[in-house]
């Protein structure tokens, strides 16, 4: 996890990304380690200038997120990844063809 | 099977007690030992022979008892006579099966009309009280095979008020069930108003069970709809306690972790007094006096303009 974050933002410096979006569809459980990881991960993008959109969360995902106080206040959140490339395209100004 | 054990015991009874019985009786003794293998059939064969004047009997009986008020004298006429026949069959053939699906046929037709269970387990009952006083009036003279015939009789009889009974019962339960699966349907309906816009309107008492279906309802639906904004309305609900008000909290967070904005309307004062009073925080909440206010917010949102027809163009 520390790995990917480092690799993360070398990239998102290295490409001058301006957005991220994290795909979770696939998780079945999120603990709330792993919770804070992305939101540390989404303050760091954002320090690097980059917005990050989570999207996928199922339902069981986010109310156990919310039961357990886990939460993720830097973060954008959307339905799909379609949804979230249309909000990081509106949060940067840019379509997502450009 | 069991009545073959039943019939089997009885045969053994018999046969002592035509032993005990002695001399005199040998010749009717030896006929009673053979009397139990024909026992039934002649009972059967009493049964259906005076079947019109103890149907009669039992439906005297029955109006005379205030019961099945609910229904027609024509139709506890047609059913009584069904319930005899089925009756007297199930005697001689000693199996409840085809009983068991009229009294369950029965049952799902009664049960609408306000029958109660009382008023069913009570109408058998007296079917079998009818048939044994005809019983005892036919062999009140030879006290022994009045025994035999008795032995008989009862446990079948019994076995059909069993079954009666709790084919009405079974029938009942399902009944009640399938109301309650409904209602839990019903009770918290998550509807689309517009393209990406959910109404989840909620009436009545909100308790902690109620809120948990009310929240996988909603994110279920979330998702299935691709909402992107959803208006809870809560006009109809008077008050919640803390655990409930916390729980609408985590559920608008939960909501928006999918992607969807949350509009809370109509929330009374109690309820907002509640929220303020627990402490949390209050601030991501977007609430709006009333649902009219909340849809409009909501198309706001999602870019809708609502315009009215000019009066002339309505017309035409």
């Amino acid at each position: 996890m520390l790995r990917f974050q480092e690799a993360l933002v070398e990239r998102i410096g290295a490409e001058r990304c301006r957005g991220v979006i994290i795909d979770v569809a696939a998780l079945d459980v999120l603990d709330s380690y792993g919770a804070k990881t992305l939101g540390v991960l989404a303050e760091m993008a954002r320090l690097r200038g980059a917005e990050t959109v989570m999207v996928g969360v199922s339902p069981e995902i986010a109310f156990t997120m919310v039961r357990l106080g886990m939460s993720v206040p830097n973060m954008h959140t959307a339905l799909d990844l379609e949804e979230g490339l249309l909000m990081l395209g509106r949060l940067t100004g840019s379509g997502p063809g450009r | 099977m069991t009545e073959q054990r039943t019939q089997g015991r009885d045969t053994s009874g018999a046969a002592s007690s035509d032993g005990t019985t002695g001399g005199t009786t040998a010749g009717g003794g030896g006929g009673g030992w053979l009397d139990d293998q024909q026992l039934l059939p002649e009972l059967v064969a009493h049964l259906r022979q005076h079947r019109t004047q103890l149907r009669q009997e039992w439906a005297g009986r029955i109006s005379g008892s205030h019961l099945l008020t609910a229904m027609t004298p024509q139709e506890v006429h047609s059913e009584t006579t069904s319930v005899y026949d089925n009756y007297v069959e199930v005697l001689e053939t000693g199996s409840v099966e085809a009983l068991r699906q009229y009294a369950r046929d029965l049952s799902e037709r009664i049960i609408p009309r306000g029958v109660e269970t009382d008023e069913v387990i009570g109408i058998v009952l007296l079917l079998r009280d009818v048939l044994a006083r005809s019983l005892f009036q036919k062999y009140h003279d030879d006290f022994t095979v009045l025994n035999h015939v008795l032995d008989a009789y009862e446990p079948a009889a019994n076995r059909i008020a069993n079954t009666v009974a709790v084919s009405f019962v079974d029938e009942r339960e399902r009944v009640i069930r399938q109301q309650q699966d409904a209602i839990r349907e019903l009770s918290t309906p998550v509807l689309q108003v517009r393209e990406r816009l959910l109404i989840l309107p909620i009436i009545g008492v909100l308790d902690a069970e109620r809120a948990q279906q009310l929240t996988e309802q909603l994110l279920a639906g979330i998702r299935q709809h691709r909402a992107k904004v959803v208006v809870i309305d809560t006009t109809g609900v008077p008050d919640v306690d803390v655990s409930v008000a916390n729980h609408l909290v985590q559920t608008v967070d939960a909501s928006r972790l999918m992607g969807a904005s949350v509009i809370i309307t109509g929330l009374s004062s109690k309820i907002a007094q509640t929220l303020v009073t627990i402490g949390v925080d209050l601030s991501k909440m977007n609430t709006i006096g009333d649902l009219q206010g909340g849809i409009e917010e909501a198309e706001r949102l999602l870019g809708f303009t609502v315009t009215r027809k000019a009066e002339g163009s309505a017309a035409s």
